[in-house]
């Protein structure tokens, strides 16, 4: 390393030339990096510092120039608003709603799709066909098939003699149409990730199972989850953290902002985006997405507790 | 491909038969109603296999909420993002995977942590930003900030990790090859494969995008999930033609999942074996 600091004109010509590839292998990293860098920190990593400033201030969408000081009054104003509780707890249920049967499901096709079959590409490709459509696209064609009035599910319904369900008005109908979509749309993508751990599990574990007697839901219970287990919380916190950020769903299910006419399925999501571009307080709708982070922090804290506390009970 | 532990019976054949349906369904629906009048879809029996309407009712939803701008801002935007992506993460994914260098360890870590934060907690500045720059409603809003993606550089760093050996560099250092040429001929073909599986998700993710491209562009000048938002807001919403619309805006990604959906879902799980 000390030719480096030697003065290159000093060198003859060979030994230059030895010595400048040298420069460069050592600054050559941050070449590679300075693009993404550069743009990273712009778009970026300022943003997500900078909202937590903003979140202190006075700033309206029109002239969103201006800031004034505000202290803590945006989040205080936040927790006064009963909206923003409500909001709170929609996310919560319609997370419980989504997440839980979405992971439970894709469980249990990934089990599936793990035999030896026939056509088995085709079903995995078809498994996530949802996923390569947009929440935009996937909410409209939902929110028509979940109509009062001409909806196919109702027609469903009432053909098999059950009353129609008003899936837009009701608090917890709608909070299920939405989930619904959820769920279509990250089933299979779930599943192909529990495959692919599944797929790691060592054949012998199953062999020397059912050499002990094991039944199939016992080798799926005893070799299959454990086995699993890091996927799982994988797809957990993955899952939470998506369904803590629920936007596009309900803001097109009705397509208003509000979340339905009571606000029966408006998110934290959806309520930033009302604060801040159909009320227009963007300091306000900062102090949402700060609020919005730390919840996610706090999950993601649970989900952490949670698994550290099953790895000691198994030991 | 590792051999399964066991033969699938008629019960496994049966339950992912009705799970495929499922999942398939809203795509055929969209089909159905697309092609139908909106009159035929509020019958007291709807109809259940596509009909005649299909091109008028595409005619009606191109001219509607300016869709078929939409649909080339999408392809430029898409196109655009696919390759900074890809690119930059090509960089430093390789920086990350084989070089030494001081900082390496906090640039990284860094780097994935930012991947745990929802976007929406950037989103308030960054319109601040884009404001300021004058750049709202223009595609560069959302092109600009999507450049860059910290799931990319650390999907490419996984990937060369694994594909690129040290040994191959290391002889092409000891040929005398300048940085830029071992880039050039030697780490650019080993990553073809795995960047050919981040383009291809980043241009699915790119084109599905919508929070950003809601907050960033007006209907006037809309990428194809801003279109379709407005085209869903008319005062008498006609049910046939969002459909039609909806359709032109899922087709593209469905053709390229349609001719590289065996590729996609083995990304998607080679990704997850390693992340």
């Amino acid at each position: 390393m000390a030719t480096i600091s030697r003065p290159a004109p000093a060198l003859p010509a060979q030994a230059t030339r030895a010595a400048r590839p040298r420069w460069g292998a050592r600054l050559a990293p941050y070449g590679y990096l300075a693009p993404f860098f550069v743009l990273f920190a712009a778009f970026g990593l300022f943003p997500l510092l900078y909202t937590a400033y903003v979140s202190l201030h006075r700033v309206e969408l029109q002239t969103a120039d201006r800031m004034d000081w505000l202290g803590l009054q945006n989040y205080t104003r936040l927790f006064e608003d009963p909206f923003f509780w409500n909001a709170l707890r929609n996310t919560f249920t319609i997370g419980v709603l989504s997440t839980v049967p979405q992971l439970l499901l894709a469980l249990g096709l990934a089990h599936l799709l793990n035999y030896r079959l026939r056509g088995r590409t085709f079903f995995r490709v078809a498994m996530l066909m949802p996923y390569a459509t947009s929440v935009a696209a996937a909410t409209l064609v939902f929110a028509q098939l979940f109509g009062r009035d001409y909806g196919l599910i109702n027609w469903v319904l009432a053909g098999v003699g059950l009353s129609p369900v008003d899936w837009q008005a009701d608090t917890w109908a709608s909070q299920f149409g939405v989930s619904a979509i959820v769920t279509w749309r990250w089933t299979g993508y779930n599943a192909l990730i529990y495959l692919a751990g599944m797929q790691a599990i060592p054949g012998e574990l199953y062999e020397s199972a059912a050499m002990d007697g094991a039944s199939r839901w016992q080798q799926f219970r005893h070799v299959t989850v454990p086995g699993l287990r890091p996927t799982i919380i994988f797809t957990v916190v993955v899952s939470t953290i998506g369904a803590s950020q629920l936007f596009g769903e309900p803001l097109l299910y009705e397509g208003n902002a509000g979340g339905g006419i009571s606000h029966q399925y408006q998110t934290l999501g959806l309520y930033m985006y009302e604060q801040g571009w159909s009320f227009f307080h963007l300091g306000r709708a900062a102090a949402v997405a700060w609020v919005m982070f730390l919840l996610i922090v706090v999950l993601a804290l649970i989900n952490a507790a949670i698994a550290a506390r099953r790895n000691r009970t198994d030991r | 491909m590792k051999r399964s532990p066991l033969q699938g019976g008629p019960l496994a054949y049966a339950v992912l038969t009705a799970a495929t349906l499922a999942f398939v369904f809203p795509f055929y629906w969209t089909l159905v109603a697309a092609s139908r009048s909106n009159s035929e879809l509020s019958a007291a029996t709807p109809a259940l296999t596509p009909g005649p309407n299909l091109f008028h009712n595409i005619g009606e939803a191109l001219q509607q909420a300016s869709i078929g701008t939409a649909l080339l801002n999408s392809l430029l935007v898409s196109t655009a993002v696919t390759a900074g992506v890809v690119l930059s993460s090509t960089l430093a994914g390789f920086a990350f995977a084989k070089l030494r260098f001081r900082g390496r360890g906090l640039l990284l870590a860094v780097t994935v942590g930012t991947m745990m934060i929802p976007p929406q907690l950037g989103v308030i500045p960054l319109f601040m930003v884009i404001v300021k720059l004058d750049l709202q409603n223009k595609l560069p809003a959302v092109i600009l900030p999507s450049l860059v993606s910290a799931f990319g550089v650390f999907f490419m760093r996984q990937f060369l990790i694994q594909a690129l050996p040290d040994e191959l560099i290391e002889a092409g250092r000891m040929d005398g090859a300048s940085s830029l040429r071992i880039f050039r001929s030697i780490v650019l073909p080993v990553a073809r494969p795995g960047m050919a599986v981040l383009g291809m998700l980043t241009f699915m993710a790119t084109w599905n995008d919508f929070f950003w491209p809601i907050v960033a562009l007006s209907s006037q000048n809309p990428t194809v999930q801003v279109a379709l938002k407005s085209l869903g807001q008319g005062y008498v919403p006609d049910q046939s033609i969002i459909m039609a619309g909806t359709l032109l805006g899922t087709l593209p990604v469905l053709v390229v999942f349609g001719l590289l959906g065996r590729q996609i879902v083995g990304g998607i799980m080679q990704g997850a074996v390693k992340g």
